[in-house]
């Protein structure tokens, strides 16, 4: 097995996959941390200091750019260009150049963006925050992507295209369709930052959030079932469940997802006939998404006593659970009666941490874990380790989204309420006192979660270390010899 | 019959068809809103004729862009939805008329704070003032963050006729040319309205580029928003701008049934 994995790591570019991995494993905890404190701030206001850079309006972005783009991106083109590689039996296309160059073009474009909204540098518009000449730098870094990826794909020395490429390659399409369109914008000046949208009131919102449910749909579920078609198959060490559902789940997924972004504007002042068509979208897409989650979970028949004995096997498979979990709570947060009073609220914010801690963390966590000995060609440092990362996450994701559903749905009810002379029984304000206690809980949820990240951080770089010792030791022994 | 294995040995057809997939849904759902005249409902006074909704002054315009570069949409939203308990917290549902000129839209998503889509006009200048300064000194339960540096620091307005030409680039109709501003007859004697006809001189003056500067000062100095008139600071621009939000229709001009049909 090492000789082959020797053999591995000259036939393809693991080069390019290690320094993603790494900066995944950076801006996961930057941003889960920018998250713990905006969380902190909402249950001890305190916490601002009267400075305008961590304002909770400021910091925000950064906490969702650092975790969508800086954790979920690297995570994504670090398994993306390991996985093509590994299933087409090619090196990766562009030499070293092209794959360096996506690296840094990434990297710089989030920490740009990421900078300049803590100096209230930000379009105003959720997810897509960075403004205009980030915007084109993005651009310019995704279509070197694709090509890289379809270039490999051409070369590839398997007549098929595995299905975990299916799922990138429908992602990296999604991806520039939606940020190209949704950040169309006149800037002020070819010297300034500001810019103004191209589109306005209604149009603006539904590109938006055709762009803000799709973020959701294909950056951080489609490519992220790319990741698990590849690892939970080689961590069980099982095939696939079934090939026909993954062919019938991924058109549907594809063709779905599209549709439904406007069931973010229910009862807002967008045209009925979107609301409700998104509305149908919404429900209709709890198939294809069960029959993503019901492939990889039925991947491990024949091999369940896995989950009780290997902790990466524990996060992929809480990770599906999750993903199975979240889109049920989703299509049902959709119906329109059910939005009425989950709209505006916290079930909405613990919805989406469900989605991305409990699925898109973890899924990465249980694919890295898998992933990063073999790219340095050794073991993991400390099992046991992963077994307490394992633990730390599991109760801060359920911490928090627990807090999330009393806070939300408290607030909901209370705005809601009417006394019996037919006023209203609460003020705004009343809410904001009541949802104290689940914000600080959901802070501490949060905390959770970081410190598990910290252990992994730990456990990686002890195993890289020790790997690089190893490298060193046979050539001493030659020396001495 | 075309079967899957196909398309999964050929990368170029993989790649087509998963455009067709991801293609329809925005297609058919973005593209018929800049088509269908009924998504934005037409808001005229029933008396002149004149749009309700016009674009935001220059101080104004200027607040508007305060507010996004603090990031207030992530806790307050301005969108009022058809619901009986926030008719009577907000006040009327929000028409998508009255973001028509909003580039972006500032809708939200999350009411961390209360909505503040006609917080115009429901506090006094000095109520805002004191409790951007320090929220918790008027509402003890507010969660807010302080926002002192408003006061502190003078407004930049040497571009807000840049900001107004961008805006007027991506349709908002403020005027550069003088036919602009008074309407003009094209080679085939199709008529044009300028900004007089369609909003009314006061207005209109409101909205030519060439006079920003002057426009703004003088809206600063008679609205005094922030209670110090020896200087215009940021405070002034953001105030101006909630102060004006969801008052520009007036509702008791209409029949209760009149914007039912737009919905």
């Amino acid at each position: 097995m090492a000789h082959s994995a020797v053999v591995s790591s000259e036939q393809y570019n693991y080069e390019i996959v290690k320094k993603f991995a790494i900066a995944a494993i950076v801006w996961g905890i930057a941003g889960m941390t920018a998250g713990v404190y905006i969380a902190s701030e909402l249950a001890w206001p305190f916490l601002s200091f009267d400075i305008a850079q961590i304002t909770f309006g400021r910091l925000r972005p950064v906490h969702t750019s650092g975790v969508i783009f800086g954790f979920g991106g690297n995570a994504l083109f670090a398994t993306s260009y390991y996985i093509v590689q590994r299933t087409c039996q090619a090196r990766l296309a562009g030499g070293t150049f092209w794959p360096n160059f996506t690296f840094w073009g990434w990297n710089l474009s989030i920490a740009i963006a990421g900078t300049g909204y803590l100096f209230g540098i930000s379009q105003g518009r959720e997810y897509a925050e960075p403004e205009w000449y980030v915007d084109l730098a993005i651009a310019v870094v995704w279509v070197v992507y694709f090509l890289i990826y379809t270039v490999t794909l051409v070369r590839r020395n398997q007549p098929h295209i595995y299905v975990a490429n299916w799922f990138f390659m429908s992602f990296i399409l999604a991806t520039a369709l939606l940020h190209i369109f949704n950040n169309l914008a006149m800037p002020v000046s070819l010297f300034g930052a500001k810019s103004y949208s191209l589109f306005s009131g209604v149009q603006d919102a539904m590109t938006q959030w055709w762009y803000g449910h799709n973020a959701v749909g294909f950056f951080l579920t489609a490519a992220f079932l790319g990741m698990m078609y590849y690892f939970v198959p080689k961590q069980a060490g099982r095939p696939v469940y079934s090939y026909r559902l993954s062919i019938v789940h991924f058109w549907a997924l594809s063709f779905m997802y599209m549709w439904v972004g406007t069931h973010h504007l229910h009862w807002t002042a967008i045209p009925d006939w979107t609301s409700s068509l998104a509305a149908v979208f919404s429900i209709l897409l709890l198939m294809p998404s069960w029959g993503g989650m019901i492939n990889g979970i039925m991947t491990l028949s024949g091999a369940w006593d896995k989950l009780r004995t290997d902790p990466i096997m524990m996060f992929l498979i809480t990770s599906l659970s999750f993903y199975g979990m979240s889109t049920f709570e989703g299509p049902m947060m959709s119906l329109k009666s059910v939005n009425a009073l989950s709209h505006y609220t916290d079930w909405t914010v613990g919805h989406v941490h469900s989605g991305a801690l409990g699925w898109v963390a973890m899924v990465s966590i249980g694919s890295f874990y898998h992933m990063i000995p073999r790219l340095w060609n050794t073991t993991i440092y400390s099992t046991k380790l992963i077994y307490t990362h394992f633990f730390l996450a599991t109760i801060g994701v359920i911490l928090y989204i627990t807090a999330m559903w009393v806070s939300g749905i408290g607030q909901g009810l209370m705005l809601r309420a009417f006394d019996e002379y037919g006023n209203l029984a609460y003020t705004f304000v009343e809410t904001v006192a009541f949802m104290h206690g689940p914000l600080a809980a959901r802070a501490i949820g949060g905390m959770f979660f970081v410190s598990g990240m910290l252990v992994m951080a730990y456990n990686i770089y002890m195993t890289i270390a020790r790997a690089k010792q190893e490298e060193k030791t046979p050539v001493v022994a030659v020396a001495q010899a | 019959m075309l079967k899957h294995e196909s398309i999964e040995t050929n990368s170029g057809l993989l790649i087509v068809l998963t455009l067709v997939a991801i293609g329809i849904g925005g297609l058919v759902e973005i593209v018929p809103l800049h088509y269908i005249d009924s998504t934005i409902e037409d808001v005229k006074d029933p008396q002149t004729g004149v749009e309700m909704v016009r674009p935001y002054s220059p101080l104004e315009l200027r607040g508007r862009d305060i507010y996004i570069r603090e990031g207030c949409y992530t806790c307050h939203s301005q969108m009022i939805r058809p619901f009986r308990d926030e008719d009577l917290r907000y006040g009327h549902y929000s028409l998508a008329a009255e973001s028509k000129y909003d580039h972006p839209f500032q809708w939200g998503s999350k009411r961390t704070g209360p909505d503040l889509a006609r917080v115009g006009g429901k506090y006094s200048n000095a109520w805002h003032t004191q409790h951007l300064i320090a929220p918790r000194s008027v509402v003890p339960e507010s969660i807010m963050p302080n926002y002192p540096w408003l006061l502190e620091t003078e407004l930049d307005y040497s571009d807000v006729g840049a900001r107004m030409t961008a805006l007027k680039k991506v349709g908002v109709p403020y005027t550069l040319t003088k036919d602009e501003y008074a309407g003009w007859t094209d080679e085939k004697g199709q008529k044009h309205p300028g900004t007089v006809e369609r909003f009314g001189e006061k207005v209109a003056n409101t909205l030519d580029i060439n006079r920003a500067e002057d426009n703004l000062l003088a809206q600063a100095k008679a609205g005094n928003y922030d209670g110090d008139p020896s200087s215009i600071s940021e405070m002034d621009a953001l105030i101006a701008y909630l102060q004006v939000l969801g008052t520009m229709v007036d509702f008791s001009k209409f029949d209760e049934d009149y914007f039912i049909q737009f919905r």
